[in-house]
């Protein structure tokens, strides 16, 4: 699309849009491009010769069952962070709306996680659950509950969830509460003239209303889940216990530069790219307009 | 709101105080085991009571780092400041100029050039991240300020906000201009950039936070403790295990990275949530 009015110049507007085009040239296609063609080929770990070995870098990965695995940790993962997550910060959302005291305090407050980088987040919940010295591993005891996600790939799955839902809850917050602000005050008005209650207006008049918001959220969430969380994986539990929260990006990064299996690992990224790609087309699809970041 | 329900009004703030502790939990006991010596920090259950080694803790690892990651934090937080404030700057600069080339003219390839820049918005870094990285060591830029930066600024989602800013300005701005013997640069400076200055300043607020908290990229294009972003360093700084790991300065550098970008955001709050949510973008 362009404007009627138009500046005339045939080398100035290159010059302008030409840094933008230098860089994505190196550091987007050609490294893009690079591992479609790696994902074809086998290389020696030593960088040596390349082989070109067709769909085979793929069929080998798909009958790998720590591949296969991993896809089932990372389904289990992002589901986990979109449901509580968007649960969570729809509650929150909701009763900040409601909130007429303190509104602005609360909201400074639950925006903050947005800020902190997610390997600190990990960090963080790593620190408060580490099974020595962490002070809600120490409640939990009281409890009754023996925490250990050292050892126990179960807990150590719930410990990347809640740091990834916490750090998550400010993004999803910020759309629910700007959400529920668009909606009329009349409508809700007129369903309590209605005699409906809290829960029933919330229900059949304000959720509905939310749906595009929270759809929009939910392939965002998504998409956070598989892609934005490796810091958070990487700082809390490095992929362990026995790979017990090795989402698909960790697994990548972990046979790429530590096992050095170039070949799967590009097979990896192109899966991955795949993925992305779907999830873009889902987003554009129905929900125009909206940039992510 | 209309609600008069004095039970609703309890639940609302019960609601939301168990919110603001749950946010506040983990960074309260990060403060809390800063100011602490290590042994108060190791004695299981810690104190949630502020100790007396503030001063000390900040002052040590901002001198000397801790533990086996020797740099000094100090160092660590100025690298993160210039790797957050390029790709912030860097990416609006980069971005601005090339939303006017796409929306105020003509010329040739304009198409191409187009679809390429709107392809990037699909792969993130992480999906590319082993051939990214073989590029950077083929061009040398292992352990450079410059392939710490420039392949994050390389991503086009900027250029597609100012892109729909632009097409809302009216015509009639570029229209007087030229009747005014105006080039397109003075447009651009005289006008184009002013009426930007909102978007430009929300996008500053989420692309410092964006590139203040990156860490997949720096940890693998990083080998040098002087080059690590504070992100990185504080994650070496644990990798020892917990016999070796010094916690009250591991606090206090989470501490010290953490604050940066919360002030950003809380101080910048307006334009930041603009630049999320605002449908115009």
């Amino acid at each position: 699309m362009e404007k009627r009015v138009v500046f005339r110049g045939r080398w100035l507007p290159v010059a302008l849009i030409a840094p933008q085009i230098a860089i994505i040239l190196v550091f987007f296609y050609w490294p893009a491009i690079q591992a479609l063609v790696q994902s074809v080929f086998i290389q020696d770990a030593f960088g040596g010769r390349m082989e070109f070995v067709g769909l085979e870098n793929f069929e080998v990965l798909f009958a790998d069952e720590l591949y296969l695995n991993s896809f089932r940790i990372t389904a289990i993962f992002s589901v986990a962070v979109a449901a509580i997550g968007l649960v969570t910060s729809l509650a929150l959302a909701y009763f900040a709306d409601r909130a007429i005291r303190g509104a602005l305090a609360f909201r400074t407050m639950l925006i903050i996680p947005y800020a902190v980088a997610p390997a600190i987040v990990g960090v963080l919940w790593m620190f408060l659950f580490n099974p020595t010295l962490g002070i809600v591993a120490h409640w939990l005891r009281g409890f009754g509950i023996d925490w250990n996600h050292v050892l126990d790939g179960d807990q150590a799955m719930i410990l990347v969830i809640i740091a990834a839902v916490w750090k998550q809850i400010s993004y999803n917050f910020i759309f629910f509460l700007a959400g529920l602000q668009s909606i009329p005050k009349s409508l809700i008005e007129a369903a309590a003239l209605d005699g409906a209650g809290a829960w029933r207006t919330f229900r059949s008049v304000i959720f509905p209303l939310l749906s595009p918001t929270t759809f929009f959220l939910l392939v965002i969430n998504v998409v956070y889940a598989f892609f934005d969380t490796f810091a958070i994986i990487d700082a809390a539990t490095e992929g362990g216990p026995a790979k017990a929260t090795e989402i698909l990006v960790y697994k990548v990064f972990y046979d790429g530069f530590k096992a050095l299996d170039i070949g799967s690992s590009a097979a990896q990224s192109v899966v991955l790219m795949a993925i992305v790609l779907v999830l873009t087309f889902v987003q554009f699809r129905f929900i125009e307009r909206r940039v992510q970041y | 709101m209309l609600d008069r329900d004095p039970v609703m009004k309890v639940v609302t703030y019960l609601v939301l105080c168990a919110g603001v502790a749950i946010i506040a939990l983990p960074v309260w006991v990060t403060f809390v085991a800063s100011t602490q010596t290590l042994e108060q920090v190791l004695a299981a259950p810690m104190s949630l009571v502020p100790g007396d080694r503030f001063l000390a803790n900040y002052a040590e690892v901002l001198a000397s780092g801790a533990g086996n990651s020797g740099a000094p934090v100090a160092r660590m937080l100025g690298n993160s400041l210039l790797m957050a404030m390029v790709i912030a700057v860097g990416k609006i600069v980069i971005s601005l100029l090339s939303a006017f080339a796409l929306i105020y003219f003509r010329f040739p390839l304009k198409k191409l050039a187009f679809w390429m820049v709107f392809v990037t918005l699909m792969l993130p870094v992480e999906v590319r991240i082993m051939p990214t990285y073989e590029v950077m060591s083929t061009l040398g830029l292992i352990d450079t300020y410059t392939g710490l930066t420039l392949p994050l600024i390389a991503s086009a989602t900027a250029t597609f906000l100012f892109r729909q800013f632009f097409m809302t300005v009216p015509d009639e701005m570029a229209e007087a201009a030229k009747i005014d013997g105006a080039g397109p640069m003075r447009f651009f400076f005289h006008i184009l950039v002013p009426l930007s200055r909102t978007n430009i300043a929300a996008l500053f607020v989420i692309l410092f936070v964006y590139g203040w908290n990156q860490y997949l990229w720096p940890l693998l294009v990083t080998t040098q403790e002087s080059m690590y972003p504070v992100v990185i360093g504080i994650k070496r700084m644990i990798s020892g295990g917990d016999a070796a790991t010094e916690w009250q300065l591991v606090m206090a550098t989470a501490m010290l990275a953490m604050l940066p970008p919360v002030a950003v955001v809380v101080l910048m709050q307006k334009w930041f949530v603009k630049g999320l949510v605002d449908p115009d973008k």
